[in-house]
Parts: C-alpha cells; sequence; structure tokens
C-alpha cells in the first residue's frame, strides 16, 4: 500500500485522536478533568482545520480556525471553569449506565456511525472523507453522554463535544460550511453557553445543587 | 430593499432599546410599538411580493415569495396583538410581584429578539442561517420559559434548552448533508449551495443517497421544535411554565416556523428522490402525533398544557395535510396554519386572564367564568369551539378540506383523522364546559377585561371559515403551488 504523505497522515492522526477523546469524555466523571478533555478535544480540532487549510490552500478554513482556537479552546473552557468554581460542582454522581457498560454501547455506536457513513464516503471527493465516520461517531458519543449523565454541566460538555463532531462533519466533507453559517453557528454557541450560565445560577439559586433529578417533577400530573 | 430592513431592522433595534429602557414605566408601550412598526413592514413587503412576484435581495441571500410573505405577514400580526395583550397581562403580573422590574426588561428585549429570530428565519434563502435562527429562536426563548424562576418553569426550561439543542443538531447534521450534496452540483467554493433558490432549481440532480440520509436528520431537527410526537416532550412544558404572552407565541408562531422549515426542505427532497417516501414520512410524523396528542388531551389538569397539547395535535394534522401533497391538501394545510395561529393564540389570551383572576392554572380550579366575567368567559367558549373545528369557524373549513382529500388520496387515513379528532373534541369540550358554565362563589368582575385581540383573531378565523376573499385565495393556491409537489 502507498504510504499517504505526512499532513494526510496527520489528519488521520487528528480524527483517530478525536475519537478517544470522546470515549475519554464518556468514561471520566470528574467534571473538571471533562472541562479539560473537552480544551484538547478543541485544540486538536483546531490542528485539523490548520492541516486542511494549509493542504487544500482554502483561505477561510484558518478563519474557522481562529474561531475554534478563541471559542472552543479559550473563551468556552474559561466559562465552564469559572462557572465550576462559583457554583463547586466537582464530581458527577454515578451515571445511569456504569463506565464498562457505556463503554460497551460506545463501541456499537461507533460501529453504526461507519456503517451510516458508508454511503456519503463513498462519494465525498475531499481527501479527509474517512473524517466523516469519525465525526458521526462523535456525534453519537456525545449524544451517549447526554443520556447518561446526570449533572447539568457534563450535559453541556456533552453538547459542546457534539457541536465539535459536527463541525470536524462539515470540515471532512465538504471543507467547512460557507462562512456566514459558520459565523452565525459560532455565535449560537457562544450565546447557548452564556444562556446556560445564567441558567445554572438560577437552578442553584432554587435547588442549591445542579443535579438533575431535581428537575424530574413535571411528569404527566394524573 | 428598504421593506426587508424595516422588518428585521424594527425588532432589532426594539431588542436593543428594550435591553436599556424595557422596565420603565413605557416599556410595555415600546414593546406594542415596535411589534407595530414591524406588523407595518410586513404588510408593505406583503404589497411588494403580491404586485411584483416573488423577489430576492441582498446577494439572493434573502428570497420573498408567497409561500414565506403569508406566514411573515402572520406572524408579525400575531406578533402584534401579544404585544398588545402582554402590556396589561404583565402590569398585572407585576403588581401580583411575580416579575420584577429587571425581569420585564429582560422579558421585552427577549421578546423583540424573538420576533427577529422568527422573520429572519422565515425570509432566510440560505438554509445554514435558517438553521442559526432556528437555534437563535429557542435560545431567545429558553429565559422566557424561566421568567418566573419557580422550579417548574426551571425544569421546563431546561428540557427546552436541552431538547431542542439536541433535535436541532441533528437538523444542523442535515444541512451539512444537504451542503455536501449540493456543492458537487453547484460547484465548489460554496457560495450559492446553500442558497434554497438554487438548490430548488437543481434539486433533480442532487444525488439521492445523500438527500434521503439528509431529510431524516433535517425532519428530526426541525420535527423536535415544531413538536411532532415522538419528540414532543419539551412542548407541554415548555408552554405551560412561560408567561402567557410567551405560550401564545410559541404555539401560535414559533410551530409555524419550525413546520415552514420542514416543508422547504421537503420540497428540494421531493425533487431530488422523485418518490413518495418523504411525503408519507410526514405522513406518518403527522397521524401519530394527532393520535397521540388526542389520547394525551383526556390526562391534563392544566389548562395551559391541555392547549400546548393542542398545539401538537393541529401541527399533526398540518404535517399529515403537507404530507399528502398536492394543490388542495397544501392550501387546507397553509389555511389551517393561518387559522390555527390566530385561534391559538386567542385561547392563550384568554387562558392567561382566566388564570390570573382565579389564581391557579389548575381546571378544577377555574368554574363558572361566565358569571365571573362574561367576555373571558364567552372568548374561552368560542375559541374552544373554533379550535374544535366546528363550522362556521375557519378551522372547519380546512380541515373538512383536509379530511376530504384524505379520503380521496388515502382512504385508510380517514377513519383515523376522524376518530382522533372526536377524541380531541370530547376531551377538549368537556373540560371547557364546566370551566365556563360551572358553578361558583366568586363575585363578577367590576369591569370587563380588555380583550380585544382575542376577539380581533376569532372574528378573523370566522371570516376565513365563511368566505376566503378572492385576493387571499389566489395567495394561497400560488403558495400551494410552490410547496405541493407534482
Amino acid at each position: 500500500m502507498l504510504t499517504a504523505p505526512l499532513d494526510l497522515q496527520l489528519l488521520n492522526a487528528c480524527a483517530a485522536l478525536l475519537l478517544l477523546l470522546s470515549f475519554a469524555m464518556l468514561s471520566q466523571r470528574r467534571i473538571v478533568s471533562l472541562v479539560n478533555l473537552l480544551i484538547v478535544q478543541g485544540a486538536v480540532l483546531t490542528c485539523a482545520t490548520l492541516l486542511l487549510a494549509w493542504r487544500t490552500g482554502q483561505s477561510h478554513l484558518y478563519v474557522s480556525a481562529a474561531l475554534t482556537l478563541g471559542l472552543k479552546v479559550v473563551f468556552l473552557p474559561w466559562l465552564l471553569h469559572r462557572l465550576i468554581r462559583r457554583l463547586e460542582v466537582y464530581w458527577d454522581t454515578e451515571p445511569l449506565l456504569n463506565v464498562s457498560g457505556t463503554m460497551l454501547v460506545g463501541i456499537l455506536t461507533v460501529v453504526f456511525a461507519f456503517a451510516l457513513a458508508q454511503p456519503i464516503t463513498q462519494l465525498a471527493a475531499t481527501t479527509m472523507r474517512s473524517g466523516i465516520g469519525i465525526a458521526i461517531a462523535v456525534v453519537l458519543l456525545a449524544f451517549l453522554m447526554m443520556i447518561t449523565r446526570r449533572k447539568a454541566m457534563s450535559q453541556v460538555v456533552g453538547f459542546l463535544s457534539m457541536e465539535n463532531g459536527l463541525f470536524f462533519g462539515a470540515m471532512s466533507a465538504t471543507y467547512g460550511m460557507p462562512m456566514v453559517v459558520e459565523l452565525g453557528i459560532a455565535l449560537d454557541v457562544l450565546v447557548a453557553v452564556l444562556v446556560l450560565g445564567v441558567f445554572f445560577f438560577q437552578i442553584r439559586e432554587q435547588f442549591d445543587s445542579l443535579d438533575l433529578h431535581h428537575l424530574e417533577s413535571l411528569r404527566e400530573r394524573q | 430593499m428598504i421593506e426587508l430592513s424595516l422588518l428585521l431592522g424594527f425588532p432589532a433595534a426594539g431588542a436593543l432599546v428594550a435591553a436599556f429602557f424595557g422596565a420603565g414605566r413605557r416599556g410595555p408601550e415600546l414593546n406594542a410599538l415596535c411589534s407595530l412598526a414591524t406588523l407595518l413592514a410586513a404588510c408593505a413587503l406583503t404589497v411588494r411580493v403580491i404586485g411584483h412576484g416573488q423577489v430576492l435581495l441582498a446577494h439572493e441571500q434573502f428570497f420573498v415569495d408567497p409561500f414565506n410573505v403569508f406566514l411573515v405577514a402572520l406572524t408579525a400580526f400575531v406578533g402584534f396583538t401579544t404585544a398588545l395583550f402582554s402590556r396589561p397581562y404583565m402590569r398585572t403580573e407585576v403588581v401580583h410581584g411575580r416579575v420584577t422590574a429587571g425581569r420585564l426588561r429582560l422579558y421585552h428585549a427577549m421578546y423583540q429578539l424573538f420576533m427577529l429570530t422568527m422573520l429572519l428565519a422565515l425570509t432566510t434563502n440560505n438554509m445554514g442561517l435558517l438553521w442559526v435562527a432556528m437555534e437563535a429562536a429557542t435560545l431567545s426563548t429558553v429565559l422566557l420559559v424561566t421568567l418566573y424562576r419557580t422550579p417548574q418553569s426551571l425544569e421546563a426550561g431546561w428540557k427546552y434548552f436541552i431538547l431542542c439543542g439536541v433535535g436541532i443538531a441533528q437538523a444542523l447534521f442535515g444541512t451539512i448533508l444537504l451542503y455536501f450534496a449540493a456543492e458537487r452540483v453547484l460547484g465548489a467554493e460554496g457560495v450559492t449551495a446553500l442558497l434554497w433558490t438554487h438548490l430548488d432549481a437543481v434539486k433533480g440532480e442532487l444525488e439521492p443517497a445523500v438527500i434521503a440520509l439528509a431529510f431524516v436528520f433535517l425532519l428530526v431537527g426541525y420535527g423536535t421544535k415544531a413538536g411532532l410526537v415522538p419528540l414532543h416532550s419539551w412542548l407541554p412544558d415548555a408552554h405551560a411554565e412561560g408567561p402567557t404572552p410567551i405560550s401564545a407565541v410559541l404555539s401560535g408562531l414559533l410551530l409555524n416556523v419550525a413546520i415552514y422549515a420542514v416543508v422547504r426542505c421537503k420540497v428540494l427532497v421531493e425533487g431530488s428522490l422523485h418518490s413518495p417516501v418523504p411525503g408519507r414520512m410526514l405522513m406518518g410524523f403527522g397521524l401519530l402525533s394527532l393520535v397521540a396528542a388526542a389520547f394525551f388531551l383526556w390526562r391534563q389538569r392544566d389548562i395551559k398544557r391541555l392547549f400546548a397539547y393542542s398545539s401538537i395535535e393541529h401541527m399533526g394534522i398540518i404535517t399529515f395535510a403537507f404530507g399528502l401533497g398536492g394543490p388542495v391538501a397544501s392550501f387546507a394545510a397553509l389555511l389551517h396554519m393561518t387559522v390555527h395561529s390566530l385561534t391559538k393564540s386567542a385561547i392563550f389570551f384568554v387562558v392567561g386572564h382566566a388564570a390570573q383572576k382565579c389564581g391557579t392554572p389548575l381546571m378544577d380550579g377555574i368554574r363558572g367564568l361566565v358569571t365571573v366575567s362574561p367576555t373571558i368567559g364567552w372568548g374561552l367558549m368560542l375559541g374552544a369551539l373554533a379550535i374544535l373545528g366546528l363550522p362556521p369557524f375557519g378551522v372547519f373549513a380546512s380541515e373538512f378540506l383536509i379530511v376530504t382529500t384524505a379520503m380521496r388520496d388515502e382512504p385508510w387515513t380517514a377513519p383515523i383523522l376522524l376518530v382522533a379528532l372526536g377524541i380531541a373534541f370530547a376531551a377538549i369540550f368537556g373540560r371547557v364546559q364546566p370551566m365556563v358554565f360551572g358553578e361558583t362563589s366568586a363575585r363578577r368582575l367590576p369591569h370587563a377585561p380588555a380583550l380585544l385581540p382575542v376577539f380581533v383573531h376569532l372574528a378573523i378565523v370566522l371570516v376565513l371559515g365563511l368566505y376566503v376573499p378572492p385576493y387571499l385565495a389566489d395567495w394561497y393556491r400560488a403558495a400551494a403551488r410552490l410547496v405541493g409537489g407534482p
């Protein structure tokens, strides 16, 4: 088999790292570490975007890389760390499914993701087409994390990780979305986290905790 | 073009001004004034589109055709009447101490921002911007749902945020796939590949395998926002726990915008796949929502939740009709969107007053409204009869068209439709009747509440049921041709 050029190998390594980081998040229960993993994921995503920009010469990818760096590596994690300190939520409680069980489901999810990506991968003309399967896997694993976690903060990390996966998917399939859309998405993510910050304080004020089992009273009242 | 800049400019400016002065004594008037200005801009835009046909603006980023201009006009109109209703309503909430001045400022700023995001979603030609605007619409209403800061409202807000956030993330993935398929036809650089008009022009050449996958994600994503069963669980909470004016715009307007997004996608997908599958999927989701909501209606005790479930039911009917396709069903779906929006917001206005006067949203605590205040009592009764599809109201006309078309095209669905509508009728009428005419010890209110918007809405619905003016019918027909498919 021909050896791929170095930059492509690096890109694939980035993709693999993203998937590994998703699994790491799935098993991590310390919330501070969870946010740190999110920083690393953002950093890997920035590297991948830069490499792709350099390889394809698409200048708008440099802007996306800068946006990713600023938003997902610096600003949002800073905000989340600040929230964690202010609200003093350090540990997630025992997840709904234990770690080994979650991992098993995670592996099945990845297999499913690659099967789902098959028809798209065959059509893609980009150099990064193997990334599409990984992107879907990252999105689904983030989804799994949101389902199995109890603390609001872990769900938010899952939400942001899902956004990372979607971003990587757009990059692998089409070298990113048009600039105006990408800016809009970045703005939405930023506002979402700010709204959540406000929201956390409201939940905290009301319940003295960020545990979501307090938020289970609104069932169908008989 | 000036009309469109004004249409988007007024709510944007209103949000900014309200962010500084919304707490003042004139805050509610400011809100209503901005909404009135938006309505006038929408009217100007409508006149323009009726006169000149569809228009493309700002490097094709904005696109107004008969389909979306009618929703723009409807959104601006209900936005204005809701702002009128919210003026005395929110003042009373401040007097009751449920809302502080600071929160009133947040409320007014977010209200205008919410109008802006909906109008942006309706007028944009870019499928990516449509997604951005839909997400922004969720974000701008999360803090409105939690305005009262009660445990229930916080829970509702959290559910709303997370479920709609996850749902809409699916829609983003669908949009990425759509872009991926389009880029292969429309060329790289992606300047035009997400513009709906360009996609529509080449829809026959888009790769069917990718488009089919994209549609599944788009339908799940925007379907979550439209409250289609089984993606609906956030809807009754979010619509019931927020302040009533917000319930009215969420039920009356935001659901329409979500359906609009689904229909825009469906037009592209049908053109690409040349098969009835997308329509069948819409029909399936629609029927499921209708039937499930009809049964859920029986279990409700909170009046706002009752009507929130009724919104799910009607979204089901509309989705089903768009799924049926063809000019008649699409015409009926558009008419149903209009009359549902007007009737449901009118009902929420009345319900808001009823719950405020009785001091409880629980239906067991609301009795004899007609004795307490005939305006509220008759408003609720007429609103309920209208939404239940009794002639001569407009809902009857659209439901009649939908059922007869279903009998002709898909006969097996007609009994399901009729039975579900019957169950919903019994559930809602059985609850509303004692609330309006039941025994009560409460004394009559000294003066009638200001419920002019309710009767204006119901009057329009009544007129639409008796007689659709020819120019309006032409307009609906033009829109139905655009979305009806082959």
